[in-house]
């Protein structure tokens, strides 16, 4: 698939706040009364910049914007749908959340921020089954898709929550370092569990079921016209071997192990802008984590243009 | 239940494209919206087509065959672009099986296209909506044309007859005969989509010439001796002045 920015965008910023809110709100369940409200809402604020940061990037993905509204319709049988249904609810929901921290509304805060998680791991579920329900798209259609959008986005989201704990209230900032080192780990685990096995896949058609003859050697010699078409663009990174390698190893590195030293290094010294640091750079990450996701999965109808590169 | 279908044979399809640009301009020029070509005359023409014919070479040199391929929607009786549509633009109707997408509902989100295994659907590059084989669903139905003339333009143009349409789901249609007997196969079939469109395959074609046809010996001219009996070789202006 050749990656679109602004799916990529999409996923990487809702999926950070959506773990930044996470993190949120289970250090009010963890720690309640050591998490002052003032924290809980610039928490809140940001989670919902991120998301409607995400939800503009997805505009920018559609031919027809101004007709978004009508892809609510179709919940019953699109994960796509869902989504679209998921990610304002979500949104409105951690604003709520936000507004009633601020107004110290205590249980009803707690009750509404119960509410938003479920519906956080929703978005998450609908996120993640947008990709994995294409059965063959074979690198997608796994659980584990789901399960990385799940780790990823709440490892970037707690990521962000000890950084923003540094800086607002330093108390909180030891356990989200180490929450985040947890997630960021298992994250890193199921991402090369769904590298090893896309790496063993082989592919269910061939140019011999794509074209249903039966010869061992068979090659395109013409697709039907000389210049480019929607099927070139849309389904080829026109990208090398070596700079898909390159991807997933920028990836491995600043997704996982480097903001992982540097989130460290501003907990021991006690530098909040470390651990600013250590989330931006995991985002970055992130974003060539999710490039590669798309450039990876290799759509059946390629076999129609094995000519192209 | 009617499922109309295309059935393509390829045992004689010749790769004229004739049915390549016949569907461009009947869709091209229609109610719904044209299929533009962008940069036409430039280095890297683009366009937005519903068929093309590929070319495949099968085989070994010097033992190769060449096939054509002609390939538009399939539309599918279960077909995978529809349920992951978040308008419901993209639909199958209940009818003829047609699957058709709604230009006025789409978003353009490109997701079906995603969710269809064999490439036929394209984004349209001004209207930004998708775009698919219509089985020409405005010309099938259409009562001002003559009956002769109700069928998708692909078939129309067909010089060797190789598009053949018709309603699968009837046992004794043109189409299903044709399945039936020349072995008619769907694309991807591991992917469980059930294609409609259907294609022949290639036929081993055997010539028995036996000699009396070759000199028309039965040729009554001949036989009363009213035309004249050259020798074997000579120039052939068929019946005048050869066998």
């Amino acid at each position: 698939m050749n990656p679109a920015f602004s799916v990529i965008f999409l996923t990487t910023l809702t999926g950070a706040g959506q773990g930044l809110f996470l993190a949120l709100f289970a250090a009010t369940l963890a720690a309640p009364g050591r998490v002052p409200a003032g924290f809980a809402v610039a928490a809140s604020a940001v989670s919902v910049v991120l998301l409607v940061l995400g939800l503009i990037a997805s505009f920018f993905h559609l031919g027809r914007p101004e007709r978004a509204w009508r892809s609510a319709a179709r919940w019953r049988t699109s994960w796509l749908s869902r989504e679209v249904i998921a990610l304002p609810a979500f949104t409105a929901a951690v604003f709520v959340y936000g507004a009633a921290k601020w107004q110290g509304f205590e249980p009803a805060a707690a009750w509404i921020g119960a509410a938003a998680s479920v519906l956080c791991v929703a978005l998450f579920v609908c996120t993640g089954m947008i990709y994995a329900c294409i059965r063959f798209l074979q690198e997608w259609a796994t659980p584990l898709t789901v399960v990385n959008y799940v780790l990823l986005g709440s490892a970037s989201g707690t990521m962000l929550a000890a950084a923003l704990a540094a800086y607002l209230v330093p108390d909180l900032a030891p356990g989200y370092a180490d929450a985040a080192t947890v997630i960021t780990l298992a994250a890193l685990a199921t991402r090369a569990l769904s590298l090893v096995r896309n790496a063993r896949l082989r592919p269910k058609s061939t140019t011999q079921t794509a074209i249903g003859i039966k010869h061992p050697s068979i090659r395109q010699i013409s697709p039907g016209f000389t210049g480019s078409s929607f099927n070139t663009r849309e389904f080829f990174h026109h990208r090398t071997r070596e700079f898909l390698r390159a991807i997933k190893w920028i990836f491995l590195v600043l997704a996982f192990p480097l903001p992982l030293v540097l989130l460290w290094t501003g907990s021991i010294l006690a530098i909040p802008a470390a651990i600013a640091f250590a989330f931006a750079v995991q985002y970055v990450g992130l974003l060539a984590e999710r490039w590669f996701f798309f450039a990876q999965a290799n759509h059946p109808q390629n076999l129609y243009y094995a000519l192209t590169g | 239940m009617t499922q109309l279908a295309l059935v393509i044979d390829l045992n004689v399809c010749v790769g004229c494209q004739a049915c390549v640009t016949s569907c461009k301009e009947w869709n091209t020029s229609g109610q719904a919206g044209g299929l533009a070509d962008l940069n036409p005359y430039g280095a890297d023409p683009t366009g937005t087509f519903f068929n093309r014919v590929q070319t495949f070479e099968v085989g070994e040199f010097p033992n190769t065959q060449t096939v054509h391929f002609p390939k538009s929607c399939l539309h599918c009786e279960d077909p995978p672009c529809v349920p992951v549509c978040p308008t419901g633009a993209s639909y199958k109707r209940a009818e003829d099986g047609i699957v058709l997408v709604d230009y006025d509902k789409c978003i353009g989100c490109k997701y079906c296209s995603w969710a269809c295994p064999y490439g036929v659907r394209e984004v349209e590059n001004e209207r930004k909506v998708m775009t698919k084989c219509t089985l020409c669903v405005d010309r099938i139905y259409d009562e001002s044309l003559p009956p002769s003339d109700r069928r998708p333009a692909c078939v129309m143009a067909c010089p060797t007859s190789a598009r053949l349409f018709g309603d699968i789901h009837d046992p004794e249609s043109e189409v299903s005969r044709a399945i039936r007997d020349h072995a008619g196969y769907a694309l991807m079939p591991e992917w469980g989509t059930h294609p409609s469109n259907h294609y022949l395959p290639r036929r081993r074609t055997d010539a028995h010439h036996h000699d009396d046809q070759l000199v028309r010996a039965d040729n009554p001219l001949h036989i009363e001796g009213r035309q004249p009996k050259p020798p074997f070789k000579d120039p052939a202006l068929d019946d005048v002045t050869s066998w």
